[in-house]
């Protein structure tokens, strides 16, 4: 049995880097503009189908890379032309029209690719487990593992020591300020939104990889994700990414002693931890609170 | 002059939703789809009671709206073969559900106050999901149908009448909607909106504002229980998806879409929800095209709702 | 001709549809001809066309409107063309279905409805239809009730139930796989009713139960679940996931090497779905409803011929379960010449499929009791590349027909309900 829990928590942590890395690209694009952005999935969908019709001429690592720029580009071109309406007004009307973005992008992905799930290929050497007995590290997961924390760290690094990534840390915290002190408040939304939707398509072609690629493919992984968040806390990134892990690790505990709470537990925990916490792990009493 | 632009609105609404049945076929609507968009708009109302007149966003209503749909389902199948005691008993659940919960989660406010919502809406989800004795788990609780009505020797068909069905329909809508509309006329309607526009501010002037909230959370949460019990007696059938999130984001966009800080916005925001989605996923499979950028042009066009536009039009 | 009128905006897609019945006229001789004034029998399809089962839907839609030119091409119904009038269900808003399903019987005034692939769906529409009079369809949607504890005079169903797959499959399971099975099944009608069915027919055989996991629809991850399965150490894991879990299930098992450790193996599988899976994750045995290549059924390659030059793609068992479906209308009204809907009922119970329809080996017909179809089940297994064609992804090792598995209808719990 303690072999189960310990497979259970290693894989738990697996899962959980996958919500985290589609969390971290909400929580950016929540804290600086204050859009809540359910058209997410679309942009992960959108991110995985470039990277299956790239993948066959340009093979899968410079898909891997480019198919989310992709998506970041339509990213900052929807930003530019519809999400920048949205700035400085009530959240709830960001509900709305993300809402409506996410029609209308189940709708094109499935004109474009059609409704039946297409066969996204790995390498080969990816897909398959490293030992008989830990099997469900296979390559593809480590390799996951891997390029979710070369994301983390270069969104840290970005954060931290660029100069644009200093802007947008100092806008979350009071973007009025940063506006006075001359920065182009516009095009920081806009690289922050795409910086988002870059993670966002990184993920959809990552799920590609383990899941069937439909039209479909994000609408299961959004709710986690914004549970994440909240369980890390707004504002906070750290935050974001422990709350993904702990998401992961928890339902895969649950999993072994409670099986039919696997999906509820992360709920639970959600609740337990504001009525505890109410801003969450690590948020502040920032402007979106 | 003042006093009749006050009601004209009301009446012009009244009057519509009094004759529906018989103009609805003439457009090329049907009775049900009427009903439909009457009993979605006493959930919109619900939640906009909260989002509109208290400030106070619940992203996790469809949690009171489908305890209120299975109480009345369960009740019947299993309690009482009675329309109306089914209506009671799911009130009742969806109310003591929402005092409870509300007691949890009554000091978060903004995204963290939305997303607990959301939780307890999920966590009902995946609790009537899995208890297939009870509930019937995804499949949906089948079995049972609501009921004719008797009132002594009065009766009334609604089981089998489609018009009489929507009459009830309207009569609980008509309850719901003079219930609020007296709340928010009221000493406490007008506390809520003063919490709304300033909460501190109202915190200063002594006012219990957690309390208020709480009350009217519950009360916001009945009315939803209410739209749930006649959605499940609409389609003679409950499933988990009552409580799911994206039940509750359907109601949140009817809300905003109408109009939020409005009265009848929520029912504006229904019936184009509704009828939108019905005409256009007849005429072909891409309407969530049309529909989706029918929500993007709202936001863009009509930054206060469709009805806060067609007002502000008006008055300029 | 297709513009909408005020009046009736719904007509516009039952518009279409018939004006493509009509651009047929030139090449059908005679009989047309006289159908041209006669108002169309509208068949209402109540299935979805968004959401997770939108291929699905869609390949069930090809099959009756392939059906439906067929037989206006052949004089309609009692003389008059049939149109399709189309509703989306969506793929798991069962209340939509229901919405839908009454929308065609009291708006539309569809004189036969058919729906839906989601068996929730399928089941409420079913009480709407028996409710409303009107004789219903089920193409696709393979819970166990429908023909069985919720079974409706009204109602018939041309695809298999749990019981039937786990009765035709449990023989050559226990036979190539060992005998400790252990199960993952969606939690939900079909899911449930599959894995009963093979347990329960199985156990005869001496196999048993290591361990079940039911999981929600939808599921993505299925790490944890799997971890579970191999510590149950069985000789075989039973995966009865469908559609896109069970793509997401079974990609998952290979890329775990799980295929190497213990067998996998299943029960209903579709192309739609083998088309979704990387080449090296087609693997394991199954069960298939229908299956194209049958090089020596007649009338299967002009069936195949005909769907590939309308999609492109071979027919899968959806498109047959749609094509069975309109037919099933056409061939009971025009059987009985009427359209009163117990009637049509009596007149289909133990109704046999012509072999144009049928498009399998055997007697394919309704049984009386249960008002559940009879057909040949095709068990094989999947292979990575397809040898004759692309398409062809399934090695059909038997087939067996209904007769030598069918379990008695007494089982299946179903009473219907003909009003008195």
């Amino acid at each position: 049995m303690s072999q189960v829990i310990l497979f259970n928590l290693l894989n738990g942590l697996i899962v959980g880097a996958f919500y985290a890395l589609m969390a971290l690209g909400l929580s950016l694009i929540l804290n600086l503009s204050g859009v809540i952005n359910f058209a997410h999935g679309g942009f992960l969908a959108l991110g995985a189908y470039f990277a299956y019709s790239l993948a066959p001429i340009t093979g899968f690592w410079i898909a891997l890379v480019i198919a989310p720029l992709g998506a970041a580009i339509i990213g900052v071109a929807v930003e530019r032309v519809l999400i920048r309406r949205l700035y400085g007004r009530d959240p709830l009307y960001s509900l709305l029209m993300t809402f409506g973005l996410a029609f209308i992008f189940q709708d094109g992905l499935k004109f474009i690719w059609g409704a039946q799930s297409v066969p996204y290929q790995i390498p080969s050497w990816l897909a398959s487990p490293l030992s008989m007995d830990l099997f469900f590290l296979t390559g593809y997961r480590i390799f996951m593992i891997a390029v979710v924390a070369i994301a983390v760290g270069g969104l840290f690094l970005i954060l931290g020591y660029t100069r644009l990534g200093i802007r947008i840390r100092a806008g979350t915290l009071d973007l009025d300020t940063v506006s006075v002190l001359g920065v182009n408040v516009r095009v920081l939304r806009s690289l922050n939104f795409g910086l988002g939707i870059y993670l966002a398509g990184l993920a959809g072609v990552l799920a590609a990889g383990m899941l069937g690629l439909a039209p479909t493919i994000g609408d299961q992984l959004i709710m986690p994700s914004f549970v994440a968040i909240i369980v890390g806390g707004l504002g906070s990134l750290p935050g974001t990414l422990v709350g993904g892990l702990l998401i992961g690790v928890v339902s895969g505990i649950t999993s072994v002693y409670f099986s039919e709470a696997t999906e509820a537990v992360i709920y639970v925990m959600m609740a337990l931890i504001l009525m505890v916490r109410p801003h969450g792990l690590f948020g502040d009493e920032g402007r979106l609170q | 002059m003042k006093k009749f632009q006050d009601w004209q609105g009301t009446i012009i609404v009244w009057a519509l939703l009094l004759t529906m049945p018989f103009w609805i076929g003439h457009i090329g609507g049907y009775t049900t789809l009427g009903t439909r968009v009457v009993v979605l708009a006493v959930a919109a109302m619900s939640v906009n009671f909260l989002l509109g007149f208290t400030g106070v966003l619940s992203f996790g209503h469809a949690a009171y709206f489908g305890l209120g749909a299975y109480g009345a389902g369960l009740t019947i199948k299993y309690l009482a073969a009675s329309s109306m005691a089914g209506l009671v008993a799911g009130v009742l659940l969806g109310t003591v559900g929402a005092m409870l919960i509300g007691l949890m989660i009554v000091r978060l406010r903004g995204v963290y106050f939305a997303m607990v919502t959301i939780a307890f809406g999920q966590i009902f989800y995946f609790v009537s999901f899995r208890w297939v004795n009870l509930t019937g788990g995804d499949d949906g609780l089948t079995g049972w149908t609501r009921m004719p009505l008797s009132l002594g020797p009065l009766s009334l068909d609604i089981l089998h009448d489609e018009t009489a069905f929507y009459y009830f329909v309207l009569a609980c809508f008509g309850a719901a909607a003079a219930g609020m509309a007296l709340l928010l006329r009221s000493p406490f309607g007008r506390t809520l909106l003063a919490i709304r526009e300033n909460e501190r501010r109202a915190r200063f002037l002594g006012i219990p504002v957690d309390q208020h909230i709480w009350m009217s959370f519950v009360i916001s949460a009945a009315f939803a229980s209410l739209a749930g019990v006649v959605y499940a007696y609409l389609n003679n059938f409950v499933d988990p998806r009552a409580f799911r999130w994206d039940q509750s984001g359907d109601f949140v966009i009817m809300a905003v879409l109408g109009g939020m800080r409005s009265f009848w916005g929520p029912l504006i925001g229904a019936a184009i929800f509704v009828v939108l989605q019905d005409k256009l996923s007849s005429l072909t499979d891409y309407w969530m095209t049309p529909l989706g950028l029918f929500f993007v042009l709202a936001v863009v066009f009509f930054p206060r709702g469709v009805l806060g536009m067609l007002k502000r039009r008006r008055a300029t | 001709m297709a513009r909408p009128s005020q009046a009736n905006m719904v007509g516009r897609r039952t518009l279409l549809t018939a004006g493509a019945a009509a651009g047929l006229l030139p090449f059908t001789g005679p009989f047309i001809i006289k159908a041209r004034g006669e108002e169309p029998i509208k068949i209402g399809v109540d299935n979805p066309l968004t959401g997770i089962y939108t291929a699905l839907g869609k390949n069930e839609q090809a099959g009756m409107e392939l059906a439906r030119d067929q037989i206006n091409a052949k004089g309609g119904i009692l003389g008059r063309p049939i149109e399709l009038v189309i509703e989306d269900s969506t793929s798991d808003k069962t209340d939509v279905a229901v919405q839908k399903a009454r929308k065609l019987i009291q708006a539309d005034k569809v004189n036969f409805l058919v729906g839906n692939v989601n068996s929730s769906s399928a089941i409420a529409i079913a009480q709407v239809a028996g409710e409303l009079k009107t004789l219903h369809i089920v193409p696709g949607g393979h819970a166990d009730a429908v023909t069985g504890a919720n079974c409706h005079w009204t109602t018939f169903r041309i695809c298999d139930t749990g019981a039937m797959q786990g009765a035709a499959m449990a023989k050559p399971l226990v036979e190539k796989m060992g005998k400790k099975f252990y199960y993952i099944a969606q939690d939900y009608a079909f899911g449930r009713a599959l894995q009963a069915g093979l347990e329960k027919a199985a156990a005869k055989l001496g196999a048993v139960n290591v361990g079940t996991e039911f999981f929600p629809l939808g599921t993505t991850d299925y790490s944890a679940i799997l971890i579970k399965a191999r510590a149950a150490n069985p000789d075989v894991i039973i995966d009865l996931a469908a559609g896109d879990d069970g793509i997401n299930s079974i990609k998952q098992a290979v890329q775990f090497g799980l295929d190497k450790q213990v067998k996998i193996a299943g029960m209903q599988q579709e192309l739609e779905v083998v088309e979704g899976l990387p080449p090296e994750a087609r693997i394991g045995t199954w069960l298939f409803e229908w299956y194209w290549n049958q090089p020596n059924v007649p009338h299967v390659a002009d069936f195949v011929a005909a769907i590939r030059k309308k999609t492109n793609k071979v027919p899968t068992a959806r498109t047959w379960f749609g094509y069975a479906a309109i037919w099933t209308c056409a061939l009971v009204a025009n059987q009985e010449k009427t359209l009163d809907a117990i009637k049509l009922a009596r007149g289909l119970e133990g109704m046999k499929l012509p072999p144009e329809v049928a498009l399998m080996p055997g007697e394919v017909f309704y049984r009386k009791e249960d008002h559940q179809l009879v057909p040949a089940v095709f068990v094989g297994h999947l292979q990575a590349k397809g040898t004759i064609d692309p398409e062809d992804l399934f090695v059909v090792d038997q087939v067996i027909k209904g007769p030598e598995f069918m379990p008695p209808a007494s089982e299946t719990g179903c009473k219907l309900d003909y009003p008195a």
